[in-house]
Formats: C-alpha cells, sequence, structure tokens
C-alpha cells in the first residue's frame, strides 16, 4: 500500500532507462523508489498467482516417480508418458470421447446463449411495450438468484420429459436465455448505441425484425463475442448440470472424465491427473489467451454500470 | 411493415431528440397501431426468455417451495408434511456444520478475497500505461478457478508430497498434508477463493479510473497522506463499486460445489471438512432422494441470502456514496 502515494493518473514512465535520464530532472528524487518497489511488487504477485498453472503444466510432464522427490518446478526428466497414458481412455471410453462431448455442450450453449441473450437484450433495450419494466427487472433479479433452489424442480421437470441422459437439459437454458448476465451485458451495450440508426431503417419502412438483424446485430458483435466467449468457457467448466442429468459415461463431458479420474486414480497417479487436468484447460487457455481484451472489458464493463 | 413509413413523416425528428417509439405523445400524433404492433414485437423478441423465465426459473421456485414442506423421493407422490423438513433441519447436525463451515467460507473469504482484488487494483491503477498483461494474468484464475481440473490441481498441489507443503519445509515449517487434515482444509479453500481475486478486481480497476484526479490533486493540497487519501478519497469514490462486489461475491461464495465435491471426492470429507452447504443439499436431494428436505435447504439458502442482501442494502445508505449526492 505504501507504493501508491502519487496521483494515479499522471503516466509514469515505466522503461528504467528512460527514467534514469529524465527522472532526476522532472522528478523529485523519492519517486525512484516507489517504482522500483513497483516493479518488484507486481512482479513477485504475478509469480505467485501464475505458480499454480506453472506447476500444473510442468508436473503434467513428470515421471510419478519424481512426485515428492522433485521438489523443483522442472521436471528432471521429462517424459510424455502421462499424456500417453491418459489419451488411452478412461473407464473403457476413449479420451477424445469427452472432448466432443464437451465441444457439443460448448458449442450448443454458445449457438443458444447468443440467439436468444440478444432477442431478449434487444426487445429490453429498443422496444416499448407492456410489462417491458417489470419483466426487465425480474431478470435483473434472477441474476443474484442462487441456482441450487432451481436444481430439484428442473431435474423433475426433465426427468418426466423423459429426457434424463440426454445433453437436452444441458442446452435448453442456453436457448431460453437463463443467464441473465448475457442479456444484462448486450443491453447495457445496445443502449449505448446510437438510436438514429434505427429511427433512419424505420422511416426507411424497416420493422424491428430487420432493425434487429441488419443493424442492431452488426453493432453489437464485440458484446456478442465476449458471451460466446463466456458461454463457451462456462459450459467447458460446468460440473453440476452434467452430473444431475448424465449417467452413461460415454456421454460425459470432460468435469465428469476427470471426477471418475479423481475416484479411480488420485492418490497413486499424480501424473495422469494433473496431464488430463491440462488438456481439459488447454481449450479455455487458448481462448484466454486469444481474447483476453474481450473478456476482462466484459467484466470491467459488468461492474460500472451493475 | 409499410405502413410504418406513411407515418414517419409525421413526426419529424432533430438528430440530438434521442428519439423513443412512445415520442408520438410529445408531437400529438396518436400512433395506436405502431404501439400495438411494439407491444407484440417485444414479446416476440422475448418469447424464448419468457419461455425460459416462467418455465426454468420462476416455475421451478415455486414448485420448490411446496416441496420445502413434503416428503419426496421422487417415486412415489409428494406428501405434505408442513414445517417437518425444517424441525428436522433443526436438529440435524451434519446440517449446522455445513452451515457453519459455509458461513465461514462467506464471511472470512470473500474479505480476504475483496481486500485483495481492491489492492492489487490500486497497484496497478499506480502506473497508466503498461499494466494490461497483468490485469489478464490476475484475471485468468478467476475464469478457471472453479473448474475440476483446477480443484484436482489444487489436491495435489497441497497433497503431503506437493510443491506447497515442500515449500513450506524449507522454512522449518511442516504441516503434514493439507488434503487429510480437517483443520486445513478450510485455509486451502479460502486459498482457492482468494487465488480468484481478479474478476472483482477488474471492477474495481474501472472503477479506480473513474476517479477523479482532482480529488487526489485537493487531498494533496490539503496536506493528505497516502492513507488518509485512501480513507478519505479512494473509499467513499468506490463505495459503489466496493458493494457491488462484496454483494456478487458474497452470493457467489455461499454457491462453492464443484470444488468443494472434488477436493472431499463427493463425501464431504476429510471429517465432513469440505460439507458445504451446496454439497450437502446435493447428498440429500441426488445420493438420499429427499427432494423435500433438499428443497426446504434450498429455500433456506435462498432467504439467508435475501436477508444477507437486504442487509447489504440497508447499511448501504450509510457508507455507499454515489455520485451526485449531497453527502
Amino acid at each position: 500500500m505504501t507504493t501508491i502515494e502519487s496521483n494515479p493518473a499522471v503516466p509514469v514512465p515505466v522503461d528504467p532507462d528512460h527514467r534514469r535520464q529524465s527522472g532526476p530532472r522532472r522528478r523529485p528524487m523519492r519517486r525512484h523508489l516507489p517504482t522500483a518497489l513497483w516493479i518488484v511488487g507486481i512482479a513477485a504477485l504475478t509469480a505467485v498467482v501464475l505458480y499454480p498453472l506453472l506447476w500444473m503444466f510442468s508436473a503434467s510432464f513428470k515421471p510419478n516417480a519424481e512426485f515428492g522427490s522433485n521438489q523443483g518446478l522442472l521436471p528432471e526428466n521429462p517424459t510424455f508418458d502421462n499424456f500417453v497414458k491418459v489419451m488411452q481412455g478412461i473407464a473403457g471410453i476413449p479420451t477424445w470421447k469427452f472432448f466432443l462431448n464437451s465441444l457439443i455442450l460448448a458449442v450448443g450453449a454458445v449457438i443458444g446463449t447468443v440467439i436468444s441473450s440478444s432477442m431478449a437484450a434487444y426487445a429490453f433495450s429498443r422496444i416499448t411495450f407492456k410489462g417491458s419494466k417489470i419483466l426487465f427487472a425480474a431478470m435483473i433479479g434472477t441474476l443474484l438468484l442462487p441456482f441450487h433452489v432451481l436444481i430439484i424442480p428442473q431435474y423433475i421437470i426433465f426427468r418426466n420429459l423423459g429426457l434424463i441422459d440426454t445433453f437436452w437439459p444441458l442446452l435448453a437454458g442456453k436457448f431460453l436465455a437463463t443467464e441473465a448476465f448475457f442479456v444484462f451485458l448486450m443491453v447495457q451495450f445496445i443502449r449505448n448505441l446510437p438510436r438514429e440508426l434505427d429511427e433512419a431503417a424505420r422511416i426507411d419502412g424497416c420493422g424491428h425484425g430487420r432493425i434487429f438483424l441488419s443493424i442492431t446485430l452488426p453493432l453489437i458483435k464485440p458484446a456478442l463475442i465476449t458471451s460466446s466467449i463466456f458461454a463457451f468457457i462456462w459450459s467447458w467448466n460446468d460440473f453440476l448440470g452434467p452430473l444431475l442429468y448424465l449417467n452413461s459415461p460415454d456421454k460425459y463431458p470432460l468435469p465428469l472424465a476427470l471426477n471418475i479420474f479423481n475416484d479411480q486414480t488420485s492418490t497413486s497417479d499424480y501424473g495422469a491427473t494433473i496431464a488430463i487436468s491440462v488438456l481439459a484447460l488447454l481449450p479455455v487457455m487458448l481462448f484466454f489467451i486469444i481474447f483476453q481484451r474481450f473478456l476482462v472489458d466484459g467484466v470491467a464493463t459488468q461492474g460500472l454500470k451493475g | 411493415m409499410t405502413t410504418d413509413s406513411a407515418h414517419a413523416p409525421a413526426t419529424p425528428r432533430t438528430a440530438a431528440s434521442g428519439a423513443r417509439p412512445a415520442d408520438h405523445r410529445r408531437t400529438g400524433t396518436p400512433r395506436p397501431r405502431r404501439r400495438n404492433r411494439d407491444t407484440v414485437a417485444g414479446y416476440v423478441f422475448l418469447s424464448p426468455w419468457l419461455l425460459g423465465f416462467v418455465g426454468l426459473t420462476l416455475g421451478p421456485m415455486l414448485a420448490s417451495l411446496y416441496l420445502a414442506f413434503t416428503d419426496y423421493n421422487l417415486f412415489t407422490a409428494p406428501e405434505w408434511t408442513g414445517l417437518e423438513n425444517l424441525t428436522r433441519m433443526a436438529g440435524d447436525e451434519r446440517f449446522w456444520d455445513s452451515v457453519r463451515i459455509t458461513l465461514i467460507y462467506v464471511l472470512v473469504g470473500t474479505p480476504i478475497k475483496l481486500a485483495a482484488a481492491l489492492a492489487v487494483a490500486m497497484l496497478l491503477n499506480y502506473k497508466a500505461r503498461g499494466t494490461g498483461f497483468f490485469r489478464s494474468a490476475f484475471y485468468a484464475p478467476s475464469l478457471i478457478g472453479a473448474s475440476v481440473s483446477i480443484a484436482l490441481v489444487w489436491r495435489a498441489m497441497f497433497s503431503t508430497e506437493g510443491p506447497v507443503d515442500s515449500t513450506l519445509n524449507l522454512f522449518g515449517i511442516n504441516m503434514g498434508g493439507w488434503i487429510g487434515n480437517p483443520s486445513l482444509i478450510m485455509p486451502m479453500m479460502i486459498l482457492l477463493a482468494v487465488w480468484q481475486f481478479g474478476a472483482p478486481m477488474v471492477i474495481f480497476l474501472a472503477g479506480l479510473k473513474g476517479v477523479p484526479a482532482e480529488l487526489y490533486e485537493a487531498a494533496s493540497v490539503d496536506g493528505a497522506k497516502s492513507w488518509r487519501k485512501f480513507i478519505s478519497v479512494t473509499v467513499p469514490m468506490l463505495s459503489p463499486v466496493i458493494f457491488f462486489n462484496l454483494l456478487l461475491e458474497m452470493i457467489n461464495a455461499f454457491q462453492i460445489f464443484a470444488s468443494a465435491y472434488i477436493i472431499g471426492s463427493g463425501t464431504g470429507g476429510p471429517g465432513g471438512a469440505t460439507n458445504f452447504y451446496t454439497v450437502y443439499l446435493y447428498t440429500r436431494a441426488f445420493a438420499n432422494n429427499q427432494m423435500g428436505y433438499a428443497s426446504a435447504m434450498a429455500w433456506v439458502l435462498l432467504l439467508a441470502v435475501g436477508v444477507l442482501a437486504f442487509i447489504l442494502f440497508r447499511t448501504s445508505k450509510s457508507w455507499v456514496h454515489y455520485a451526485g449526492d449531497s453527502k
């Protein structure tokens, strides 16, 4: 906390050489200390925060014998054995099948979320109709609703529909915009668009359908991308939903496959456990690295206007 | 659709009017047709959400309220038992254990997580440029922290052979493995939560960027030191964001499930230390088929979260300052 002493809005040169040359003339001497401390502090913090991920990645290449004996971060005898073992399958089911199941669920979630949430967001932000205010308030209310209040009746509904052990219970909510976060994100985005374009299109004879498809959707592309990535990652990581609805191992997505793996081998086979964890996280990490700005900005706007 | 253009010339609009569909009231041209069409269009666009809201949210909420007063095992019809589920809950030791564990996790873990988030946000805000990498790097754990993969990694890291214990050994501290020790599970779970400080940090950072620099300058002129500036400028200016984060993070913390389930291998172990509220609810509902009891637990959770939100909103009047307030 002691490092925060200057006005946060004043840009401080980051480049150390630049600082050394121009610093003393422009800034008081004591400025150097906070900047140096800042760099040390942020570097230490980055190391601590990223350590579990680095450890996970490097441990997946460690032979089992090195767990417990090799305390270093890097494996002494790096090996692909853990990955080879894991790719052979879990409980008699080839590992690619779990990836395929996860992929089907995640792609379905993205398609459903984008269609249903953008439609709802358009209605809430661009159409004036009776009851829209109270329904919008209800939508915001569901943001704070604990999911566990719904799981038992939802389970009973899907059981009566004969949909247990299918993907439908996991996808239905996505196509019905039940995740208010996405609707809210898009509403915020649409509200910031100029209305003049809508009005011009209306004067040209466009109805809401045309305005939505030809004007609103193309303009909210950033919000659609953010929502798609979140929908994909949340579906990919979801554990409770598949745990409730899927019984046959050949329909399991990765989180459930990891769970059987955990039951079977957790105490003895660290290498394989970590290797499959790495494989399961890899797509999410890739998405994150490519689209980080969309994700982080999405979270930031949600907080600012919420 | 074409009738719309016929009406359009009747309401000339300036570019800056930000015209809303209800405008015709101002211009005095009655346009009931357009209004009706808007209502139809509104409900057409809203139909997927509305179906989900009624069928998957509101309906199930009411159904679980009904089930909370019944004995229901999924195979025979629900049997009305009045308040029996609640009285059984009051005498259920495992229930109270799960309440205690969850409350500790929420009331200790969330403030630590938010303090870390605010501290790091201020650290990043100290620099105006070049912090994008750190912002993203610190956010990454929030995205994956609740996954099964990370729960498994956490288990391995805190096991007897894991890197946490071996690092502590270097300093002469011997914890003897965190996983098997019921009293070390909670610190481990809270560390996992604090590790995910990135999401609230990003929100704090956005809030900090909105604090006018003049306020800090004015405080400096008045001779305020950094701590004083933090208390008198940063905290009040940031209070809406602090409130938002506190509410959201607490509600999320109540619902922790996957990490606790995986770390406890689905049994709530060791010694009931991972028997979080939602894990116990899940066990009652889907392992013991006690849907009535579990529904009652779900509604107790909903009421607890509601009471907490209510208290936060009530007290917020005294500490949350919105721009434009006289205070």
